[in-house]
């Protein structure tokens, strides 16, 4: 039987602060040019959070507008918000960087976040409210330090500061006074991505209602690595998130491979459910610091706000079949192998046609395909293009070589399989991931029958070796039966098959007597 | 065009990666100096 997906939930995190502080785009800056122009006109360009929750695209990311209709929204889309939205969505929520700055204090084991007392009391009132975190234990956020304590940290370079605007409200201590793997800097990256995916699996918790209890196993698969000098990268965020969220019954571990990360972990986590190692497996990630304000010079340039403003992250629910929610087709998994080539038609092959080929469907017969899904209006400023056009563009040029779909329909292909780009610049977090939940309601609804959710990720960015790597795997409507065709044969027909055979058995006894 | 030039070779993951671009060259006579593939986002 092919495992399911029963919930994703899509988490946003807005924090100006950490993109002033954390992102390299600003830290490099600082450190090469301290007094740039740049540097001086940043602020100005930084947008507020209501401004962050009306954007369009950020919308789509938690589920309260479908991708789809970024299409009927006037370009640029950071002009023609519809204010007033919500900051929870259907499938996640956007969330504001005080909150933030709670949950990092709530996921430290070792006392090294420290925050103020006045906003202490602050946060945890908002945090009490907050409905992912109903039944949470808070108390952490009573463990306070007074300021004069925090500025000495962050004056001695020993932490990294907590702000609001001119407001330390805290710091992120270094655990190590001469390993740089637990600098502050360091620890304060993955604590930020730790935080980032434990109000992603809270999310899921509460809109798929899942209880932390029945989950098996955890696979994360953000882009940070956690360790100390002698094992940096060592792990394990996986189980540090599940001890959070109060996941007691499950372990887990992290999986790495740049922004083809998740499609990896998705791929493992279908077949551990699949071959009956775990029940439920959570598929998480949580959010680059480093990655705030990654184009920011560009869009300063260009006088546009600084849209790179928000962290990312998203969790995701597989498990066994339940005859209900949508498949994944273990048997329909495209990868980019060490061979494939890196011409742009070869791995493209490789990820999308030769899974579809050795299982007779057509390039056509795949309702919506999920590429890169990062929102172009952060991309084309600094010219690295509309990514997910590129990527669809791709894929129907493909299908035109090999004569599956007409030269003259190649527009009209990347229009109704493909969707504009609306998730945040993070790496990991826009790679294919963020269509899961609005594909997974389609087909729940009958809307769409087949998705395909596609990886890619930039091995050589690590300088290990020069190859690319992507991964693809197919989502498909649920038949309504816990018997498909090649996911093996159910009960009764084991029962014939038995009775058939004994039967075959008795009268070859009977024979020979 | 490209025969006994010297070239230096920026590919895009989303675009047409270094090593496809190099082989392209390559087969035009030119001499790749300097090769690399960028993510850009």
């Amino acid at each position: 039987m092919f495992p399911v997906i029963k919930g994703a939930a899509y988490a946003l995190f807005h924090t100006p602060n950490i993109l002033l502080d954390h992102g390299t785009t600003q830290t490099v800056e600082r450190a090469k040019n301290p007094n740039s122009d740049y540097l001086k006109a940043l602020p100005e360009h930084l947008r507020s959070f209501a401004d962050c929750v009306d954007y369009a695209p950020n919308q789509a990311y938690i589920g309260n507008i479908l991708p789809k209709s970024l299409e009927q929204v006037a370009k640029p889309w950071y002009e023609n918000s519809r204010k007033g939205a919500n900051r929870f969505g259907t499938r996640g929520e956007i969330m504001p960087e005080d909150e933030f700055y709670g949950v990092m204090k709530l996921v430290d084991s070792f006392d090294l976040v420290l925050i103020e007392e006045k906003f202490a009391i602050e946060v945890k009132e908002l945090l009490a409210k907050h409905p992912a975190f109903a039944g949470a234990n808070l108390s952490k956020l009573d463990k306070t330090s007074d300021e004069a304590t925090i500025a000495r940290q962050v004056e001695a370079h020993v932490a990294e500061p907590l702000r609001l605007g001119n407001r330390l409200v805290g710091c992120v201590r270094q655990a190590h006074d001469s390993d740089e793997s637990l600098s502050a800097h360091i620890i304060f990256e993955n604590i930020s991505a730790m935080a980032s995916a434990v109000v992603s699996v809270r999310n899921l918790f509460l809109k798929a209602g899942l209880d932390p209890r029945a989950v098996d196993y955890i696979i994360e698969c953000s882009e940070e690595a956690c360790g100390d000098m002698n094992q940096r990268g060592g792990g394990n965020f996986a189980k540090a998130i599940g001890e959070v969220v109060g996941c007691v019954n499950a372990t887990g571990s992290d999986t790495r491979g740049f922004c083809a990360a998740p499609a990896h972990a998705m791929v493992t986590a279908a077949a551990l459910v699949k071959a009956g190692v775990y029940k439920n497996v959570v598929v998480v990630a949580g959010g680059a610091t480093a990655k705030l304000g990654m184009n920011g010079k560009d869009h300063a340039k260009k006088n546009l706000p600084i849209l790179e403003d928000i962290m990312g992250g998203f969790a995701i629910w597989v498990s066994e079949n339940d005859g209900i929610n949508p498949i994944i087709r273990t048997d329909v998994v495209g990868r980019h192998t060490i061979g494939s080539g890196s011409s742009p038609q070869s791995v493209m092959q490789a990820i999308v046609t030769d899974p579809l080929d050795r299982n007779n469907i057509k390039l056509t017969e795949v309702d919506l395909f999920a590429v890169e899904m990062q929102n172009p209006e952060v991309t084309v400023p600094a010219g690295a293009g509309d990514v997910p056009l590129a990527n669809y563009k791709m894929i129907a040029a493909l299908g035109v070589k090999r004569g599956d779909i007409e030269r003259a329909d190649l527009n009209s292909f990347v229009e109704k399989h493909g969707m504009p780009g609306f998730a945040p610049t993070q790496g990991h977090v826009p790679s294919g991931v963020p269509v899961i939940g609005l594909a997974r309601e389609a087909m729940m609804k009958g809307e769409i029958k087949r998705a395909m959710i596609i990886g890619k990720g930039s091995l050589f960015l690590a300088r290990m070796t020069n190859l690319f790597d992507g991964v693809s795997f197919v989502m498909e409507a649920n038949p309504g039966t816990t018997k498909q065709a090649t996911g093996g044969i159910d009960e009764g027909e084991v029962r014939k098959l038995i009775a058939e055979a004994m039967r075959a058995l008795a009268e070859s006894l009977s024979d020979a007597k | 065009m490209l025969k006994g030039k010297k070239v230096v070779i920026l590919g895009d993951r989303d675009g047409v990666p270094g090593p496809a671009i190099e082989e392209c060259v390559k087969s035009a006579g030119a001499e790749v100096v300097f090769s690399v593939t960028e993510c850009f986002v």
